[in-house]
């Protein structure tokens, strides 16, 4: 009691105060218990994983555990010459060992990641080291080296191994921006293909497609369902979440059925003569996004109705009896008003089509790929999962800074989900 | 005394409804035969039960629904397909309709940006209206932060300001509880003396009705029973549906026995003969009538207020109301009557179960054929 007339203030005994504090405490315990499922699984599945691929992103031991020996031999080279000996003698040893227990494979796929060609190099050299005693290799190792591939003379193979080498590497990053470092070290744009940044801009790009159609098809649909009768809104509503109950992989391959070239949409375009020859529409960009936007609306059209329906009806009638006309008065009245359900629908469909991936997958073919594609790519077939790591990493930093600039210009404060 | 549908008084016809007709389902008529004549300046209510078809005659009005047949006139011009924006009529909702993402002073200043006025003109009207409505430090406020009286207000000026030919009000105190609505009542008064507009009022409250209005639309199922100031409205109504639904009043079965002017004789159930004003019964012997008489108007005998006919009831209850009393009284067939007194030393002292003679000026009592 901290307010009221003083003198009225009674002090707790010793007693009682210890009693309220253990009232408190169980209070305390009985809201965790409540919360501890969720916060468990949020750190399980949502926080470690996360973490642990933004470390992944700049953390890569794999060469420094294959050659340590070679590598702190390099230390001190300064990557103009080539190295001396001792370095060579080095790599003799590490190869010869890799080769016994058949690593070799897994330095030649690091390494060549950094200098294509290098591949076979390795390989084929830690074959002919694995036949030699430790001691020849000690002494005559660099000979040797030089006399199994000739590529071992050219200086960019031992920058490769070098820059491999770093435990803690800018690399991912600057291979996932289409950048590169030149032989001086300075960063510059990669020389070879652009491949990354152009198809973040074509994620971007589509999710904002996929956002606006989701939008055009969702506003009518949420204010038609917003003022109809209960009756009937009711059961457009059944329609509307009816996607949610089938399964997205049938979604998806409904989808095919429809687009594919002797599919039921060119059949019929056919038929009615409207085209002479099918016009391949699966396996591109058009597919990815209407069949995202098909899978997404229901995002679109939810958050929109919840808003709508709270719209006072007499809201637009006010605005006209004053004297302004329709258009006017929806722009002026109704969608501001609508703006917090727009604005939640807009971000989720956006946030959502910016990391998917099956649908993509399934209907995209090479020219409807997203980002996410690449990843999956990178961690199943390429086995880089340093990159994967790097461009899922950038992915959320992408999406936070989207963030940021619509609570800088709009407002989080405004997003009603429900 | 008024027909029904037909009203010739000394009106300027500012607004007219002729013969207007509405439908919603092509079926049957939710608005039957309505006209009206409205003078500039005038307050009128639309006063009937919920669905008699008074909200529709409103929005007829707005504009928001289309009229089935006949024709609105403002000010000699047809309105009656005109779009609800260019009509320049303001209305005020029940719930207001303030618009929740502007500030008071934006809401204020739309219907005169809407119109294109210069920013000038419209800072100095909204900061006028401000101070009219007594909320000159709230400009810059939301509508959500304003109290039920604050917004409803604010609705009002809102509907003011643009000057319109015509303000609409559709149960604009509605949502306010009662004290709050007694205030509002005074400040649209307020308002309407001070600047003169045209008011059509849409209430289902009778004591609301009652105290504003220069005159007084009684609806009941689409048809207009009765137009006239309160008083009239009161003191003479047209027909019973009138008589019952303004104020409180007691309805005596009868028989006519016989009419001479505008006074008709009439056999009640106890068997007496009593003398009531005539107003649209029958005149022929065994015509059935109901008689009207207002609870303040039945005199329990001894009494010294003159009368000219009396019926013989019996006391069944009596209620202590603080100010006043009330007689609940029986007739042989189960008629009730209630008679008022107000609480004084004149107020007689008679016990339940007594028989006592009700009296009453025929002047006061008025026959209907029944509803």
């Amino acid at each position: 009691m901290s307010t009221g007339n003083p003198a009225a203030v009674e002090k707790l005994s010793r007693r009682e105060y210890v009693l309220a504090q253990r009232e408190l405490r169980r209070k305390k315990m009985f809201a965790l218990a409540l919360v501890v499922p969720l916060l468990l699984f949020l750190f399980f599945a949502f926080v470690a994983p996360i973490g642990t691929m933004l470390y992944r992103g700049v953390y890569n031991p794999v060469v420094a555990e294959l050659i340590p020996d070679t590598l702190q031999a390099l230390e001190q080279w300064e990557g103009q010459t080539l190295p001396d000996d001792a370095v060579l003698n080095r790599l003799a040893l590490d190869l010869k060992r890799l080769a016994q227990t058949r690593k070799s494979g897994k330095l030649a796929e690091e390494i060549n990641r950094h200098w294509p060609g290098a591949s076979s190099v390795i390989k084929s050299t830690a074959r002919r080291m694995k036949r030699q005693t430790d001691e020849a290799l000690l002494n005559g190792g660099a000979d040797m080296i030089r006399v199994a591939n000739k590529k071992w003379q050219r200086v960019e193979i031992w920058r490769a191994i070098k820059k491999a080498g770093q435990v803690y590497t800018d690399g991912y990053y600057l291979t996932a921006l289409d950048l590169e470092r030149n032989a001086d070290g300075d960063i510059q744009q990669r020389e070879s293909a652009q491949i990354y940044i152009k198809l973040y801009q074509k994620t971007l790009w589509m999710a904002l497609v996929i956002t606006f159609s989701c939008l055009l098809l969702g506003y009518p649909l949420a204010y038609y369902l917003a003022n109809a009768p209960s009756k009937t809104a009711n059961l457009m509503m059944i329609l509307v979440l009816l996607p949610f109950w089938t399964s997205l992989l049938v979604r998806t391959t409904a989808w095919i059925a429809l687009l594919q070239t002797n599919g039921v949409v060119n059949s019929t375009l056919m038929a009615l003569k409207i085209i002479n020859q099918p016009i391949e529409m699966l396996y591109t960009e058009f597919s990815t996004i209407i069949a995202m936007t098909h899978i997404l609306l229901p995002f679109m059209v939810l958050p929109l109705f919840s808003v709508m329906k709270g719209i006072d009806p007499s809201l637009m009638r006010a605005a006209q009896s004053m004297g302004a006309k329709p258009i006017s008065a929806f722009i002026s009245v109704y969608l501001p008003n609508t703006l917090p359900g727009l604005s939640a629908g807009a971000l989720l469909v956006f946030i959502i089509s910016v990391g998917y991936y099956i649908t993509p997958a399934l209907v995209g073919g090479t020219d409807g790929q997203m980002i996410s594609n690449i990843i999956a790519f990178h961690m199943q077939q390429s086995n880089n999962w340093g990159l994967a790591a790097t461009l899922g990493s950038l992915l959320l930093v992408l999406i936070l800074a989207l963030y940021w600039i619509y609570d800088h210009f709009i407002g989080a404060s405004n997003i009603k989900l429900g | 005394m008024n027909t029904p549908g037909t009203f010739n008084d000394a009106s300027d016809h500012y607004l007219q409804f002729k013969a207007v007709q509405k439908s919603y389902d092509q079926v049957t008529l939710v608005v039957k035969d309505f006209n009206l004549d409205v003078s500039q300046g005038e307050f009128l209510t639309l006063l009937g039960p919920s669905g008699s078809g008074k909200t529709t005659v409103l929005m007829m009005m707005a504009g928001f629904e289309s009229v089935t047949s006949g024709d609105i006139l403002l000010d000699k011009h047809p309105i009656t397909r005109t779009a609800p924006y260019r009509r320049n009529i303001g209305m005020v909702f029940q719930n207001y309709a303030l618009f929740p993402h502007m500030s008071i002073a934006e809401n204020l200043a739309y219907p005169l940006k809407v119109r294109k006025k210069p920013k000038a003109e419209i800072e100095s009207q909204v900061a006028r209206f401000l101070a009219l409505i007594e909320l000159e430090a709230f400009g810059n406020r939301t509508p959500g932060q304003l109290s039920g009286g604050q917004r409803q207000r604010v609705a009002l000026a809102r509907a003011l300001i643009f000057n319109p030919s015509l303000v609409l009000m559709d149960e604009p105190l509605g949502a306010l509880d009662k004290k709050l609505r007694e205030q509002m009542q005074l400040e649209i008064l307020r308002l309407h003396k001070k600047l003169g507009f045209t008011v059509i009022y849409v209430t289902h409250d009778q004591t609301e009705a009652l105290t504003m209005s220069d005159r007084i639309a009684v609806f009941n199922d689409g048809v207009v029973q009765q137009c006239a100031s309160p008083d009239v409205l009161y003191e003479q109504p047209s027909n019973a549906f009138v008589a019952d639904f303004i104020g409180e009043n007691n309805f005596l079965p009868g028989v006519v026995e016989h009419v001479s002017d505008d006074i008709a004789d009439i056999k009640v159930s106890t068997g007496e003969v009593i003398r009531a004003t005539r107003v649209d019964c029958g005149d022929s012997g065994s015509d059935k009538v109901t008689v009207a008489i207002r609870p303040e108007k039945l005199f329990i005998l001894p009494t010294d207020h003159e009368y000219d006919s009396a019926i013989t009831v019996k006391l069944t209850d009596r209620l202590y109301v603080g100010d006043f009393l009330r007689y609940f009284f029986e007739l042989p067939d189960g008629t009730e009557i209630v008679v008022k007194y107000l609480n004084d030393h004149a107020a007689p002292r008679i016990a339940v179960g007594d028989e006592v003679q009700l009296v009453f000026r025929a002047r006061d009592s008025f026959a209907f054929s029944p509803m």
